[in-house]
């Protein structure tokens, strides 16, 4: 086959097309995210304050984002994502001796705000929350 | 996929009391069910679902980990102790899986 110029160019053009194709998958919502921090918390009322978290202002690459959050006192910390496929990022619960604090690396699909909900000892929830730009997405696709 | 292998990083030995971090790392795709084939087929779940770990048997943290965590999941988290011992840890794969590491902590 003798692919001229203009050939090659109108193929890359309608490869260009398709990816651009959004997929069909449905996305997690600030509304969905809230859900599951509802089935957390149990609908009790959540402060702020008193939870840190940490998470670039801009993540170059969605496929590992590092976060980490920091709770003293707290006995489980929800991470939830507002723009992924799913809410739910991890749940990290703490015994006997842990500090309350831990870091790991995420995916992110997009530009969104990533949530952190600790309940503490005494039964209260506080949360932290932090947008991050994403500016290639880390789902795949 | 490459042979599945926990890397864990703590102290030899620490004061009592003392707040030290741990690092651990595991080679992993965590295939999230989203991404699809050359085909158009969906690739089947698989992730490590559950973190757990344990000091002289007792629980000290674990973390229930979701799609959303990356490739090669790295958690780190910080802990103190009263008394020499073992430091336990397990990671659970969808497939039934169960990967593990430990480490002795003496104090001094």
């Amino acid at each position: 086959m003798n692919l001229s110029r203009r050939n090659i160019l109108a193929i890359g053009g309608a490869a260009v097309t398709v990816s651009l194709i959004p997929v069909d998958f449905a996305m997690a919502t600030p509304e969905a995210a809230a859900e599951a921090l509802n089935a957390f918390t149990g609908g009790a009322a959540v402060t702020d304050g008193g939870i840190d978290l940490v998470a670039p202002e801009i993540a170059e690459n969605g496929n590992t984002v590092p976060i980490s959050v920091s709770a003293p006192g707290a006995v489980a910390i929800l991470v939830l994502s507002e723009g992924n496929p799913s809410p739910g990022v991890a749940t990290f619960t703490f015994g006997e001796g842990a500090a309350g604090t831990a870091a790991t690396r995420i995916r992110l699909a997009g530009t969104q705000n990533v949530l952190a909900v600790a309940k503490m000892a005494d039964g209260s929830f506080v949360r932290a929350a932090r947008a991050v730009k994403v500016t290639i997405g880390g789902c795949g696709g | 996929m490459a042979q599945i292998k926990p890397r864990v990083k703590a102290p030899k030995s620490v004061a009592a009391g003392e707040v030290f971090t741990v690092k651990t790392l595991i080679n992993h795709d965590m295939e999230t069910g989203q991404r699809k084939d050359k085909n158009g087929d969906k690739i089947p779940r698989q992730i490590i679902n559950m973190f757990e770990v344990t000091f002289n048997g007792k629980p000290v943290m674990s973390a229930k980990l979701e799609p959303s965590i990356s490739a090669n999941p790295y958690i780190e988290f910080e802990m103190s102790i009263q008394e020499a011992g073992d430091l336990a840890m397990t990671w659970r794969d969808d497939d039934g899986s169960v990967y593990e590491a430990s480490n002795a902590i003496a104090i001094g």
